[in-house]
C-alpha cells in the first residue's frame, strides 16, 4: 500500500521518490472533500505543493492550488488580483520565511532605528493579514522564521539587538502574539520544525541559488505533514483518544510474569525512568482534553493493578475506557470506541508489539498506528510529532472533555435504575438553552460541524470565517443548543443553520454531539425553531436529508417531527416539508428550556 | 562499483521519480531524451541519487554534469 508511506514517522527520502505512485494509489479512493488552497510564496513552492497535496489527499482532502509566481506573496494579496478573488480560497498559505525578512540590523544603527525596522517589517506582514480579512475571509497559514543561517555576532546574535537571531526570536514573539489575538489565523511553526530537523540539514544553500527553495528537499514532507496537521485541526479531523497497550508500552516488562514488584517504573533504571517520562507525557495529554483508554492482553485484575505502583504517574481515574482481556485488540478497540461513542477515525493506538499493531491497523479504518518502535526513550519522540493532536485553540470544552465521558458512565448506571426511560429522563433534571449563534460559541460550533457525523442530517462541514458570517447575515435563523443535567454540564451539544427565503426556511445544516443522544433535545430544538420562524413570518420550513456511510440514524428524522417527504432519489437523498400550523403543540416535555 | 551497475541503480531512480517502467536510460541519455524529465523532476532525480549512493553534488558539479554517462562518472569518483 504505497499511502502507508505517508504514516509518520515516514521516510522522506522515500515519499519524494515514489510521489507520482503515491499520488495514483491515493486517488484511487472517491470520498474526497474538496478544498481551495492559495499557497503563497516567498521562495520556489512546486515541491511543497506537491508534497502537501499527498498528505491532504490521505486525510481525503482533495485540495485545488493556487500557487503564487515564485516570491508574489505580497503582491498577489496587497494588489487587486481578480484571480485570487475568483478562486475564493478556504485557505491561504503564506510561505515566507528568513530569506524574505527585508532588512536585518545593521551594526551601526541605533536602537531606535532598529525598532523602526522592526515595526516596518511587522506591518509589512500586518498588512498582507487585514487585507486577507477584508478581501477574502479565509483562514490563515502564516510560517514563522526559521534561525539565520549565519551568525556574524556570534553568540552574541541572540543577546544585541544587532542581531540577525535577535530580530528573528523579536519578530516571531510578534507573530504569536498576533495569532493569540485573532481566530482565524494559524501560526505554522518552521522555528520549532527546522530546529527539530536541524538547522545544519534544513538549509541547503546550493538548492536556494539553484532553485530558490528555502529549504532542503528532505525537510518537505516534514513541513507538508504539519501543516496538513494545521489544516486537520481547523476541520476537526484531529485525534481525540489515545488507546494504550500496557506492558512495555506504559511501563517496562510483564504484569502478569514479573508482578507488580518486577515492573519497571521509577528513578531505578534507565528504562524505569523511561517508562515514568513517558507517563507524565501521556498525564499532560490528558490534562489537555484527549480521551485515555487502555487495550491490553492481560487478566483484568492484574492489569490494574499495575497502576498501584508506587511509581506510576497514571492512576485508573485517567482512563475513560479499560479494556483487559483475552480477546483481539482490534474488537476491544472497536469496543472502546463504542462505549466512548466516538469515531474509529478519532482514534491513536500505541502498541510496542509490531503484530498487534499490524493487526489493529488493517482492521480498524482511520485509526492511526504509529510504528512506536521497542524503544522506550522514543516513545514522547514518535508521538509527540506524529502531530495527532493538534487543535487550533485550547477551548473550555477540550479541557473539560475528559469530565463529559466520566459524567457518562455515571449516567448509564443511573438508567439502569428506572424501568421507564422517560422516568430516567426526568431523573437528570435537563435543562437546555436554545439561543442564535452568540460569537463566545462560534469555535465550538465550528468544531462541531466539523466532526460530527452520526447525527448529522447534511454533514456541511464549515470554517470559522463561514460561521461568523451566517451569525451576522439577517437572512439566516442560527440555533444553538447547550444542555445541562444534574450530572453536569455538557456544553454546546447541537446546532442548526437554516436559510430564509421568502416565507420559506430551509434547513442547511441540523447536528447534534453523540454525547447526548436520545435526551430529546432534537425536540425541544424543533420547538424553537419554529417559535423563532413564526417570528419571522414564515409559514413552511423545508428538511434536506443527504445520506452518509455515518448518518443512517437521521434517515427518518423529519418524518417523526411531522414532516411530510416531498421527493427522494435512487441515493438515498431526501427533501423533507412541513407546513406551520396555528395550533402547534410542543413537542419536548422533559427538558427545562431555560428563557 | 562498475558503470553499468550505477546506471541500473539509476535507471531504477529514474522510473521511480517520473512514474515510468518503461524509462530506458543509457550513457548518452539526456534530458530531451526522456518525456517528463524536466526542470522540477530533475531536481527529485538529483535529490533521489544523492540519497541513494549518500553522496552530495556540489553545485559546480552539478552545472557540468551534460548527460548520464558524466553523472554516472562522476557517481563513481565519488563512490570510489
Amino acid at each position: 500500500m504505497m499511502e502507508n508511506l505517508l504514516n509518520y514517522p515516514f521516510d522522506a527520502h522515500l515519499i519524494l521518490r515514489k510521489k507520482r505512485a503515491i499520488k495514483r494509489s491515493l486517488l484511487q479512493n472517491s470520498d474526497f472533500t474538496e478544498k481551495k488552497i492559495a499557497i503563497l510564496g516567498g521562495s520556489t513552492t512546486a515541491e511543497i505543493k506537491e508534497i502537501f497535496e499527498l498528505f491532504l489527499l490521505n486525510e481525503n482532502i482533495k485540495p485545488i492550488f493556487y500557487e503564487s509566481s515564485y516570491n508574489r506573496y505580497y503582491e498577489d494579496i496587497v494588489f487587486d488580483n481578480p484571480q485570487l478573488r475568483d478562486f475564493a480560497p478556504d485557505i491561504i498559505y503564506i510561505h515566507t520565511t528568513s530569506v524574505n525578512i527585508t532588512s536585518f540590523p545593521r551594526v551601526q544603527d541605533t536602537s531606535a532605528e532598529i525598532d523602526r525596522l522592526f515595526q516596518e517589517e511587522l506591518d509589512r506582514f500586518r498588512q498582507l493579514w487585514q487585507q486577507i480579512e477584508k478581501m477574502y475571509q479565509s483562514v490563515v497559514i502564516q510560517n514563522n522564521f526559521e534561525l539565520p543561517y549565519a551568525r556574524t555576532l556570534g553568540n552574541l546574535d541572540v543577546t544585541d539587538l544587532h542581531g540577525s537571531t535577535n530580530f528573528i526570536q523579536r519578530l516571531n514573539q510578534a507573530f504569536a502574539d498576533h495569532a493569540r489575538q485573532s481566530t482565524n489565523f494559524h501560526l505554522h511553526d518552521i522555528n520549532y520544525l527546522s530546529s527539530w530537523f536541524g538547522l545544519e540539514k534544513w538549509y541547503d544553500k546550493s538548492l536556494w541559488y539553484t532553485s530558490k527553495y528555502a529549504l532542503n528537499y528532505q525537510a518537505i514532507p516534514l513541513l507538508a505533514y504539519s501543516l496538513t496537521s494545521i489544516v486537520k485541526s481547523i476541520h476537526g479531523k484531529s485525534k481525540k483518544c489515545l488507546v494504550l497497550d500496557l506492558d512495555n508500552t506504559l511501563w517496562g516488562g510483564v504484569i502478569g510474569d514479573d508482578g507488580l514488584d518486577g515492573i519497571q517504573l521509577g528513578k531505578e533504571t534507565p528504562s524505569a525512568e523511561a517508562f515514568s517520562d513517558f507517563q507524565q507525557y501521556i498525564k499532560k495529554l490528558k490534562d489537555r482534553g484527549i480521551i485515555l483508554a487502555v487495550c491490553s492482553k492481560n487478566d483484568p485484575q492484574t492489569a490494574r493493578r499495575g497502576f498501584e505502583h508506587p511509581d506510576s504517574i497514571l492512576s485508573l481515574d485517567d482512563f475513560s475506557a479499560f479494556q483487559a482481556n483475552w480477546e483481539s485488540k482490534d474488537q476491544n478497540i472497536l469496543s472502546i470506541a463504542q462505549s466512548l461513542n466516538i469515531g474509529l477515525d478519532s482514534l491513536v493506538f500505541l502498541d510496542d508489539n509490531p503484530a498487534e499493531r499490524n493487526i489493529v491497523s488493517s482492521q480498524i479504518p482511520g485509526i492511526a498506528v504509529p510504528d512506536i518502535t521497542e524503544d522506550v526513550s522514543r516513545y514522547i519522540a514518535v508521538l509527540d510529532k506524529g502531530n495527532y493532536f493538534n487543535t487550533t485553540s485550547l477551548s473550555q470544552d477540550d479541557l473539560q472533555r475528559h469530565r463529559y465521558y466520566a459524567e457518562n458512565v455515571r449516567r448509564f448506571e443511573t438508567q439502569a435504575r428506572f424501568r421507564n426511560y422517560d422516568d430516567y429522563l426526568r431523573s437528570l433534571e435537563m435543562e437546555i438553552e436554545i439561543k442564535p449563534f452568540a460569537s463566545l460559541y462560534l469555535e465550538r460550533i465550528t468544531q462541531l460541524t466539523n466532526k460530527t457525523n452520526q447525527f448529522n442530517l447534511t454533514t456541511r462541514r464549515y470554517t470559522l470565517a463561514e460561521i461568523e458570517a451566517i451569525a451576522r447575515d439577517p437572512y439566516y435563523i442560527t440555533l444553538y443548543a447547550r444542555l445541562r443535567d444534574k450530572f453536569g454540564d455538557n456544553g454546546v451539544i447541537s446546532v442548526l443553520i437554516a436559510a430564509v427565503k421568502g416565507r420559506e426556511l430551509h434547513i442547511d445544516l441540523w447536528l447534534m454531539s453523540c454525547r447526548v443522544l436520545k435526551r430529546n433535545v432534537e425536540l425541544a430544538l424543533m420547538d424553537s425553531l419554529l417559535q423563532y420562524a413564526q417570528d419571522k413570518g414564515i409559514d413552511s420550513i423545508f428538511g434536506y436529508y443527504y445520506p452518509t456511510p455515518k448518518n443512517d440514524m437521521v434517515r427518518s428524522l423529519y418524518g417523526e417531527m411531522g414532516f411530510k417527504q416531498i421527493s427522494s432519489n435512487e441515493k438515498g437523498a431526501a427533501v423533507w416539508a412541513c407546513v406551520i400550523s396555528q395550533n402547534y403543540q410542543k413537542k419536548n416535555q422533559l427538558i427545562k428550556v431555560l428563557a | 562499483m562498475t558503470s553499468d551497475e550505477i546506471i541500473s541503480i539509476i535507471q531504477e531512480i529514474f522510473r521511480d521519480v517520473l512514474d515510468d517502467e518503461s524509462v530506458e536510460i543509457k550513457r548518452e541519455t539526456t534530458a530531451e531524451d526522456v518525456e517528463d524529465w524536466d526542470s522540477l523532476s530533475h531536481i527529485n532525480l538529483v535529490v533521489a541519487i544523492e540519497n541513494q549512493f549518500d553522496i552530495k553534488i556540489a553545485l559546480g558539479e552539478l552545472q557540468l554534469l551534460k548527460n548520464v554517462g558524466d553523472m554516472v562518472d562522476l557517481i563513481g569518483r565519488k563512490t570510489e
